[in-house]
This record gives structure tokens, sequence and C-alpha cells, in this order.
């Protein structure tokens, strides 16, 4: 922004009277410092000033007698900034006139005669040096005659000035938990939102930012969901949009079960399963999602982060709604575990779209990446469970099930960097408890590849993992946190 | 990117929210406007840290005082970015008075014109990213892809009459920038229907 350093010579104050002078200058002088003058009001367009003097100068006869036809502009979209001649002397056969006639300050009639009205409606495009030159030309005659344009004519070209390309600026993502958490101090809020909810609002306003600038190439751009099914990596192609989709699909999910409205509308899955519901929606429509998909998936964030502010709070007691659990088909997860893997889910499609057009995008905060690693771990010892019954799993080495609340077998689950912490994952039933004494291995390993172990996009055997102890429960507990994976 | 405009409605219920202290509520709300708080905290004041100062400057000003908003008086949108506008003027007087006072050099008269300035360009940021979609168009690419008017006509499917109507109420509606008015507290420019 630098409409000063454009306009150094122009006084916002300055007499109309004195602007006409300056019109009237324009056409009587070859002096370049008027090119320039408008040069710098065309700004980011003014490189061909130097070719604007030329073809300028050429129409001038300078008062040397010298008339020369117009050079044509070798680039009719690109105007000069001065006027051209009037009619030719050379094509009027005429004499050419004597040398003090030329002299004569009286404006002379401009080839183009166009009314006061069309002349006016010109001058938005004048001030941008987008007519042609005829035009131009017949604007500036006009200028030094009529005062009222004069006058619009500088405040135009003042306002040409503040034109700058738009800086993209890219707000930094933990901006906003900043800002937010500054107010919260301030005005301690009487609905929060709560703890297990705030990973997913930060996700979802960071997905959101890196759509903003997305063009066509890019939400069209193709993705490749990759997770485990049957302990082998699995993969389907969609697009970004198709992936906004698939999050719009599954959350809904949630927004069912708070009794928000379904967001497949009239499209039904034959299974109320993340997948089924994401096929469902992807076939029913005629053509590929497109960047329409955005708006209602953050509208539907949205409406989770407010409606789940007001089912209690604590989301495992409190409010009547507060044991809200959320079916996925196959399994259900209480409301604030849901909301957790909604936001894990986020994170990790955010990470397949910015890979998918080539962004960087960061791990999620400390404190929202802890929630999330937590959540795996809570889910480890059920579907280690499962896995064993399904013959998937090493059987338990005791004669009998540990029972319910007693300590158990147990692997130290040790997850290193921001938002770090360790997690004693009871082996042998999901209703034992983890304990230190009984611990049989530790594994461990960083927060993001973890995620990237449960989100299935790295594969057990080559997760980077320090391990000590009994090798059959580290890898089943690895292969059982790959299987967390879904489409 | 092109802005719907927020029905009445939203911003309604949106001061609403925040007033009964619903933390959801003033997520939205940086969600949908701290792009333009912090465009015109940085136009205003040139520097990325100091934007992002008073980005939190102004959230925790609407959190703290959601009445100070009145839906009557026109929309949200332009509420916060008149709020945004004064605060920043504010803090770009107070830190240049600062470095004025430590440097002994300089004028009062360079700081008020550096204040007119960045808050004239401020101004201008928020007329172009608020006027109609149509106008912004051509301006576009009349400016800035050096389209003469017929081809912008041309590339909008518009007349050439229509062309040059939309160029001129385009630099006509960013020219009311520089009507800066004297009481810092209303800075004109920031009209629903800029």
């Amino acid at each position: 922004m630098n409409e000063a350093q454009r306009f150094p010579d122009r006084d916002p104050d300055r007499d109309p009277e004195e602007d006409q002078e300056e019109h009237k200058e324009t056409q009587e002088t070859k002096e370049p410092k008027e090119t320039e003058g408008t040069e710098r009001a065309k700004g980011a367009k003014g490189e061909n000033g130097s070719r604007d003097a030329t073809s300028g100068a050429d129409g001038m006869s300078g008062g040397n007698g010298d008339d020369q036809r117009p050079t044509p502009d070798p680039s009719p979209d690109q105007p000069p900034r001065i006027p051209l001649p009037r009619a030719s002397v050379e094509d009027t056969g005429r004499p050419l006139p004597a040398l003090e006639d030329l002299g004569d300050p009286t404006p002379r009639p401009a080839p183009l005669v166009l009314e006061h009205r069309v002349l006016k409606s010109l001058l938005g495009a004048w001030a941008l040096a987008a007519c042609s030159t005829e035009e131009t030309a017949a604007v500036e005659e006009h200028l030094g005659d009529c005062g009222l344009c004069a006058d619009e004519a500088r405040r135009l070209r003042e306002a040409v000035g503040l034109l700058h390309p738009a800086e993209s600026l890219d707000l930094a993502p933990s901006l906003r938990a900043r800002v937010l958490e500054g107010c919260l101090e301030r005005r301690p809020p009487r609905i929060p939102v709560p703890e297990w909810a705030t990973p997913y609002d930060a996700e979802t306003a960071r997905l959101d930012a890196l759509l903003q600038d997305f063009g066509d190439a890019e939400w069209h751009a193709p993705v490749r969901l990759r997770w485990f099914e049957k302990d082998e990596p699995t993969s389907r192609r969609t697009t970004v949009a198709g992936v906004i989709a698939h999050l719009l699909t599954v959350d809904g999910l949630v927004a069912i079960a708070l009794g928000l409205e379904d967001p497949m509308g009239e499209v039904t899955a034959d299974r109320p399963t993340p997948a089924a519901r994401t096929d469902a929606y992807w076939r029913a429509s005629h053509f590929p999602p497109t960047r329409a998909v955005r708006a209602p998936w953050r509208e539907q964030t949205h409406a989770l982060v407010r409606t789940v502010s007001f089912t209690g709070g604590g989301g495992d007691g409190g409010g009547g709604r507060g044991k809200l659990s959320v079916p996925y088909g196959d399994f259900e997860l209480p409301l604030h575990d849901a909301m957790l893997d909604r936001a894990f889910e986020c994170w990790v499609h955010a990470e397949d779209i910015a890979e998918a057009v080539d962004y960087p995008y960061e791990p999620p905060s400390g404190s929202d990446l802890h929630q999330m690693v937590g959540l795996a771990a809570r889910m480890l010892p059920t579907v280690l469970s499962a896995r064993r019954r399904a013959g998937l799993a090493a059987p338990a080495p005791g004669r009998h099930l540990v029972p319910a609340g007693e300590p158990g077998r147990s692997l130290r689950l040790e997850i290193e960097g921001s938002g770090g912490g360790e997690w004693l994952i009871p082996l042998d039933s999901p209703a034992a408890v983890g304990s230190a004494e009984h611990e049989v291995a530790h594994v461990a390993l960083d927060g993001a590849e973890f995620c990237r172990l449960a989100a299935g996009h790295v594969a057990p055997a080559e997760a980077a993992a320090g391990q000590v102890g009994d090798r059959a429960a580290i890898r089943d507990v690895l292969l059982a946190a790959a299987s967390l994976s879904r489409m | 990117m092109a802005k719907k405009d927020a029905p009445p409605r939203w911003d309604r219920k949106m001061q609403q929210r925040l007033a009964r202290g619903e933390a959801a509520a003033l997520g939205e709300l940086y969600d949908r406007f701290s792009s333009l708080v912090h465009g015109l905290a940085h136009t205003v004041l040139g520097d990325e840290r100091a934007a992002d100062h008073l980005t939190r400057d102004v959230f925790a000003h609407v959190w703290e005082h959601p009445d100070a908003y009145d839906p009557k008086q026109g929309p949200l949108r332009s509420w916060v970015a008149t709020l945004t506008h004064r605060l920043a003027v504010q803090r770009l007087r107070a830190t240049e008075t600062a470095a004025l006072a430590q440097a002994g050099q300089g004028s009062t008269e360079e700081l008020e014109r550096k204040v007119r300035h960045a808050s004239v360009a401020a101004r201008a940021d928020y007329i172009v990213q608020s006027m109609p979609v149509p106008l912004r168009a051509a301006l576009e690419l009349a400016y800035f892809q050096r389209r003469d008017y017929r081809q912008t006509a041309a590339d909008l499917g518009v007349t050439e009459d229509e062309a040059r109507r939309r160029l001129r109420l385009g630099l006509q509606l960013l020219s009311t920038a520089h009507d800066a008015g004297a009481a810092p507290g209303a800075p004109p420019g920031y009209g629903g229907a800029a």
C-alpha cells in the first residue's frame, strides 16, 4: 500500500482547474513526466509506460510542424496514456498549418465524438487504463472542459492507487487456541466447550483453514484413503472433496445420536457404518463431490460443538444426555470418545488431503494429541479381546480370565514428544486394570507415529517403536492398534 | 474467496449466544471473522506479531462486551471491522508516539500522516473485500489481469456498458476510503452496503 508514493505529485485538494491545465498540457507537450504520472496511477500495470510515452509522443506535433501519422498501438489492450492526435493533416491533403497556429491553446475537436453520458461512464475504465486509444483521447479531451468529470476522474485515479494484490496471509493455526484461551481467561464461559470436544473443535478449524484457498484443482486432487482390514493394508481412491464428504457422513453418526439432522438427507445406506454411509453418499450423487460439500461439513462441525456444549459438560455423567453413546454400526462409543474419534479422523484425513495437494500440515497440539492417544489406549483392551476371540491374537497365557477390576498382565505404552505420556494397557481382559507390577512389555514411540499406526498409515511391523519384553504381546498390541483404523 | 453476506439472523443469534457466555459461539465468531480482523490489523500495523496481538484484543473485547453490538445498527461484520480499525489505529498511534518520544526525531505531523495513511489503506482493503462480487470481479480483471473494459465485459459475459458501469462504481466505492471522518470512533467505509 503506497498510494502516497504513487501520487507524490497529486494533491487531493488541488483545484480541478489545475488538473484541466495538466490535461491540456498533456496534449501539447512531449514531456515524459506526464506519462510517468499516469504510469504510477496504473500501479502494477505500469511497466509499459515507456511504450506509452513513445506512442503518445508519436501523436504530438509539439508545435514543430512535423506531424506524423499515429503509429498503431502494437497492443490494442494497452492504450497509450497520452491522447493521440486528431485527424492527421496528411490525411486531409491540406497544407501543413503554420507554426504559430499550432501554438493555439484552444482544444481542438477529438476524432471520437462521444456524448457526455458515455464519457462519464468511461471514467472508471479510463482511470484503470482500460479504454481504447480513441476513447482515452476523448475522455482526456473532455476532462479539460468538464470540471465535474475532471473531479471524479481524479478521485477514481486515486482510488486505483489503493488497489493492491490481496496478501493471502495464512493465520497461524495456533493463533485460534491462543485467542480463545485469552478470551476465556478474561471472562469464564457459562457454557464451556467440554474438554473432550476441544480437539474436534480445533481439528475441524485447522482443516477448514487448509481448505480456505483451495481452487478446483485442489478440490479434485486424487486422495488415497488408507487403512488396515484383516491385518492387511487397504485403500480407496477418492478426491479431496470426496474426503470431506466422507467426514460429513461419518460425523453425521454423532449428529444423529445428538438428535440433529442426518446430513445424508434422502440417501439411505444399507448399514449404519462409516464405510456404508460414505459409499452410499458417494454413489448417490450423479457427479463427484465438489467444493460445495465444504459448507455443510463445516456447518455440521459447528453444530456438533455447539450441541455437545449443552449435553451436561461431563459427557460421562452429569446432564441427562451425558450417557449418550454413538452407534457406529458394528460398535458403539460413548459420546466423549466419539468426539475424540472424530477429531482423530479429521486430523488423519486432513493429513491425507495436505499430502495430496503438497501442503505442510502440523500434528495437533500436545494436549489434543494426548487425548487422542488416550482414546486409542482405552480402546485397545476391547479390541484385543475381540481379536483373541476371532483367533487373531495369542490366547491369554493364564488359565482364567482376569476378574473384572483386578490387576492383570499389562503392556506399558510410552508415547514420546508433545502430548505424550504413559498408559498401562491390560492385555487379558477389557475389565482388568492395567498394572505396573504385572508389566510384561514396554513399547515406546512418538505420538504422531502412534497415531499413524492407529490410522492404518503405518504397518505395525514398520512402526518405529522401541520394544522391550514379551514379543507376542507387543505384536498383538501393535496389530490391534492398526486394526483401530477404518475407512 | 467470495463471502456470502451473513443474514441478520445469524448476527442476532451470535450476539445472544455470546451474551449467554457460550464458548462455542466464540469459536464460531473467530472462524468467521479472524481473517478479516487479522488482515485489517496487519494492514494498519504492518507487523505479523502486532496483528496477532490485536486479533486477541478484538475478540476479547467482543467476548467481554457482547452487548456493545446492537444488531439494529447494522451487520456484525461491519461492527467488528470498525472495532478492529479503531483498536488498530489506537495501537499504531501509541507505538508510534512511544517511538517518537524515544528516538526524539520525526514529527507529530509525520506520525499523523502515517496513521492517516494506514487508516485509509485499511478502509480500502475492507471496501474491496466487502464490495459486491460483480464489482470486485470487474476490478480484478481490469486492474490485476490487465484486461481492457471490452475484454472485461467478454470475460464476465456482460455488455460493455455494464463493464464500464461496474468499473466506475467499484472505484467510486473504493474512493470513499479517503473520506476519513474526524471522529476516531466512527471511521467511515465500514457501512453494510460497502
